[in-house]
């Protein structure tokens, strides 16, 4: 697949100037492109290390190590499934199984259509609402097998599931690869100093003028 | 809402009585808006700590004894002062990547009040002279990304970050950072591996003491997400204030998540010190007991990595000191309740899998020996399980954390308390955290070892069955 956009390139600027050393946003910029693709390619990563200045090869190497970067394409929706302890014990695996045997595929797999993927996850920090999923990480809490078919139906018929957590309500799942709908937006004006550390050898200046009031 | 009641835009929050440092703003529905924080009292501790010097606020902090609520409880104001005196710059990493099996509050801070969280960051920079902060936030947490993508463009707008921050000499930037799934690299010189755009494997320590040798070579604070929502409340009030919550080694409050087998599963901010285990699991306020009449079996009292406790154990106070004699850890603040109908070699397994699939694979005794004691403990559930299996699991485990390792009295085998910490031959805690639940459940729970290893040997296995048309694939 494919290199950056130019609309995303600029964008990968803009996230690279907010770290004193441009490898810094290399995992911000592997989820860029992850958003543009829905997943990771070779093509992707090259762009990445010319943007940030290491090799291919180090784009890859740092990619590989995180579960959530996928390198051939998967569903429009990632559907993970805990199954760590909290959930387990209320019935987290049930609901993984009944998952597997609804979409016809196993953990790991895709729908024929490409529409869902099915993962088993570990926790994922909501252990009291057991047992819970995340569909392209937004959260459904305590959910009943119905529950979970009711989800499924809502997606395929495109719409925002009630069952799932959206930061404002009715808000729409975004497909694969997209997290949160909002962005950090710095401009230069705005930024302190964010200069590389070989540049800065004193002690801030708030502190050097409170130590000469005292 | 009333005391008592989930509060449904928070899931899983439950208000109760007492008073709340950091969930006071978690009943209003728009609480992470700034509009909202600057009703209640937003950035005023911001002000506050502007009033004073740098050094006054790091003793306030300091005085406190303000522990840090990541998993190892240091005190962040002596923390703090291990920054190499001369060395500039120095920075902050927020740890906001909370996957400790069982854990449950960071998430809730960052998406319900992201504001008090990036006070707090301003308050710990302002302290010490951080001159840049990045917040780590989780991969796998959309909305927490995104509230505080908002909650930083108002702030900045607003001029509370930046330069020259309302008109004062101080000046810092705070970047929002994300994380892709690596629950390793919540440790903190993984973390700070993975903030260098690295693979997030963790650094030998020493040297690499994050705040004398951390991002970029310099010295570098890394405090958790709770720990640092505590200083907009210190700042407002004092230490001495703060000092009236708690127990004396320690004050104040903490968010607790008590999930499992319980009536009422739930995250509840209580002092610490002075409220029991038995008052979080019984308490009408709190999870009411047991569900389904069930009665209790075990639990795990912080988090994952923490070796497990038991019935009589439950009078314990949430107080770091006594619950690490006692054996294990306060942690990261997770209770998990097992009870009487679950399987002890289940919830062991369902454990050790986690530490085997999360380690990073950079020394051999956890990457090799995590997935060693998983696959015995998966035969031994599955029925397959042979003799000398147990043996063999300890002697694994043996190699991963030597001696004996920490866990809970018995008193019916007449057994003491080993005390915390484990031992390791590992580069970071991880490959010994996974012994904590093959330990614990086989101290207390031998004979459902036995009892499954037993059946496997008498057992007539029917031929396994390989779905040759099944259409599952393998993802990354
Ligand atoms: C394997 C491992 C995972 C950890 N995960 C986290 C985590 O997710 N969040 C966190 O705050 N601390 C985590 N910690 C603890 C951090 O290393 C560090 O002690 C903590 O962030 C310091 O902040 P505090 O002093 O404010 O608690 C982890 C430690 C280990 C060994
Ligand atoms: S103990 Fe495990 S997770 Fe920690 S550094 Fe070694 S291999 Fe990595
Ligand atoms: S155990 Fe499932 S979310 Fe924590």
């Amino acid at each position: 697949m494919s290199r950056l956009s130019d609309a995303n390139v600029a964008l990968a600027h803009d996230i690279i100037r907010r770290y004193p050393r441009p490898k810094s946003a290399l995992i911000p910029l592997l989820h860029l492109a992850q958003e543009q693709d829905g997943w990771v390619s070779d093509d992707a990563m090259s762009h990445l290390a010319e943007l940030v200045g290491v090799t291919p090869a180090e784009v890859k190497g740092t990619c590989t190590f995180y579960e959530m970067f996928k390198l051939h394409p998967v569903g429009t929706y990632m559907v993970n499934i805990c199954t760590n302890l909290s959930c387990q014990l209320l019935g987290g695996e049930e609901l993984l199984h009944h998952a597997e045997e609804t979409l016809g595929i196993r953990a790991g797999g895709t729908t024929e259509d490409g529409m869902f993927t099915i993962e088993d996850v570990e926790c994922i920090a909501a252990c009291t609402e057991a047992p819970c999923i995340q569909v392209n990480y937004r959260f459904g809490l305590r959910l009943t097998h119905d529950d979970f078919d009711d989800i499924i139906a809502a997606l395929r018929a495109g719409n925002t599931p009630d069952k799932l957590i959206t930061s404002n309500p009715g808000e729409p799942i975004p497909s694969h690869g997209t997290l949160g709908l909002a962005r950090q937006t710095m401009t230069e004006e705005q930024t302190a100093n964010i200069i590389a550390p070989e540049q800065i050898h004193e002690a801030p200046v708030w502190l050097t003028a409170a130590a000469k009031d005292n | 809402m009333a005391i008592g009641d989930y509060v449904p835009h928070a899931p899983g929050y439950v208000e109760t009585p007492g008073t709340k440092i950091v969930t006071s703003r978690f009943t209003y529905e728009d609480s992470y808006t700034l509009e909202r924080y600057e009703a209640t009292g937003g950035y005023e501790g911001l002000k506050a700590a502007l009033k004073r010097t740098p050094e006054e606020v790091h003793g306030e902090t300091r005085d406190a004894t303000l522990l840090g609520r990541g998993g190892a409880g240091f005190p962040a104001g002596i923390k703090w002062g291990f920054c190499p005196p001369e060395v500039w710059p120095r920075y902050l990493v927020v740890n906001g990547d909370e996957s400790e099996p069982g854990t449950y509050k960071d998430r809730l801070l960052m998406e319900r009040d992201p504001h008090q969280l990036i006070e707090g960051c301003l308050i710990a920079c302002y302290a010490i002279g951080l001159s840049q902060c990045f917040l780590y936030v989780r991969g796998e947490m959309a909305i927490a990304q995104q509230r505080i993508a908002d909650a930083l463009n108002e702030a900045y707008a607003k001029g509370y970050i930046g330069q020259n921050i309302l008109g004062s000499d101080f000046s810092v930037d705070i970047v929002l950072h994300w994380g892709a799934g690596a629950y390793i690299v919540g440790e903190e010189t993984a973390l700070i591996e993975s903030l260098e755009g690295n693979r997030g494997m963790p650094r030998l320590k020493p040297p690499f003491f994050p705040a004398a040798v951390g991002l970029y070579g310099q010295p570098t604070i890394v405090n958790n997400v709770e720990t640092l929502a505590n200083l907009p409340w210190l700042m407002n009030n004092s230490a001495e204030e703060y000092k009236k919550y708690g127990s004396e080694t320690s004050p104040g409050t903490r968010m607790f998540a008590v999930s499992g087998q319980v009536k009422r599963p739930g995250v509840y901010e209580v002092e610490q010190g002075v409220t029991t285990y038995e008052d979080l699991l019984y308490g009408d306020d709190y999870c009411q007991g047991m569900r389904d009449g069930r009665t209790l079996k075990a639990f795990v009292p912080g988090g994952g990595s923490a070796p497990w406790l038991f019935p009589e154990q439950v009078s314990l106070p949430l107080e770091a000191r006594p619950v690490g004699a006692a054996g294990t850890m306060l942690g990261s603040g997770a209770i998990m309740v097992m009870d009487d109908s679950s399987c002890a070699v289940k919830s062991a397994l369902r454990l050790v899998r986690f530490y085997a699939r999360e380690s990073c694979g950079k020394c051999t005794p956890c990457r090799e020996g995590t997935s060693w004691e998983e696959k015995i403990l998966q035969r031994i559930y599955d029925g397959h399980g042979r003799p000398g299996d147990i043996e063999l699991l300890l002697d694994v485990a043996d190699n991963i954390s030597p001696g004996p390792y920490p866990v809970a009295s018995d008193e019916s085998q007449g057994l003491e308390a080993v005390p915390f910490p484990p031992k390791q031959t590992t580069i970071c805690p991880l490959g010994p955290s996974s012994v904590a639940p093959i330990t614990s459940a086989l101290r207390r729970f031998r004979h459902e070892f036995d009892e499954k290893i037993a059946m496997a040997a008498t057992a007539n296995h029917p031929e396994i069955s390989v779905d040759l048309d099944s259409k599952a694939e393998v993802s990354s």
